[in-house]
């Protein structure tokens, strides 16, 4: 079977978008395809969707909160305090284009499997049930590596 | 992402079923019965509507 793993470093909104769209679009024709998610990725796939002083430690919650969750991602560029995100689903709704939420819930129907990285998650003070319970792992670069093995990988 | 709308709407369906899709010309066009044939579905019928929108008829 052909294989796709991306390791979704970005949480900025555009660059979800792209992870999504070729993990969803690889899935639908019959790729193995593993999304890894580390540092700014795992606001991405928070449980909580806004802005929450999760995890452990003083610090590790101040950026929690202000890193957010799945509602707060900004584009990487052009972002304009966070309107653009919000302008920019509307563009895309009005335009017939998947919006993100309909790219995580294709993802997820089209068995993409969903990992968060165990040392970003340490660094931030989060727990696996700070994640949707769709992800199925917490892993290592040795274990993504395995799980990669024989495929491409992509960096967004 | 057509095609992906297409896939999770087959996966719904029985084998022996038929689904109707409405697609725009180019890219979706070329490309939804490409991959339903690669992914052993059968393309039955590909009729053109308007200048905007075709219909094709996949068979599970």
């Amino acid at each position: 079977m052909k294989k796709l793993s991306i390791v979704c470093f970005s949480g900025d909104f555009d660059r979800a978008v792209a992870a999504f769209t070729m993990a969803t679009g690889a899935a639908a024709v019959n790729y193995e395809v593993n999304l890894f998610f580390t540092f700014w990725g795992l606001n991405i796939v928070k449980k909580r969707r806004g802005r929450s002083f999760i995890g452990k430690g003083f610090l590790a919650r101040i950026f929690n909160f202000l890193g957010g969750g799945f509602k707060n991602l900004p584009l990487s560029r052009l972002n304009f305090l966070g309107a653009s995100p919000k302008l920019m689903v509307r563009m895309m709704k009005k335009r017939n284009v998947a919006t993100l939420n309909e790219l995580v819930q294709a993802a997820i129907q089209l068995n993409v499997k969903l990992y968060a990285c165990e040392m970003s998650m340490i660094i931030l003070g989060l727990e696996k049930e700070d994640f949707i319970p769709e992800i199925k792992e917490v892993l290592g670069v040795a274990k993504f590596l395995e799980i990669s093995e024989g495929g491409q990988t992509l960096f967004i | 992402m057509t095609f992906v709308k297409t896939k999770l709407e087959l996966e719904k369906l029985q084998d022996g079923d038929i689904l109707e899709v409405l697609l725009s010309p180019g890219e979706p066009l070329e490309n939804v019965p490409k991959s339903a044939k690669e992914q052993g579905y059968k393309i039955l019928e590909i009729s053109k509507i308007d200048d905007n929108t075709y219909k094709v008829k996949i068979a599970k």
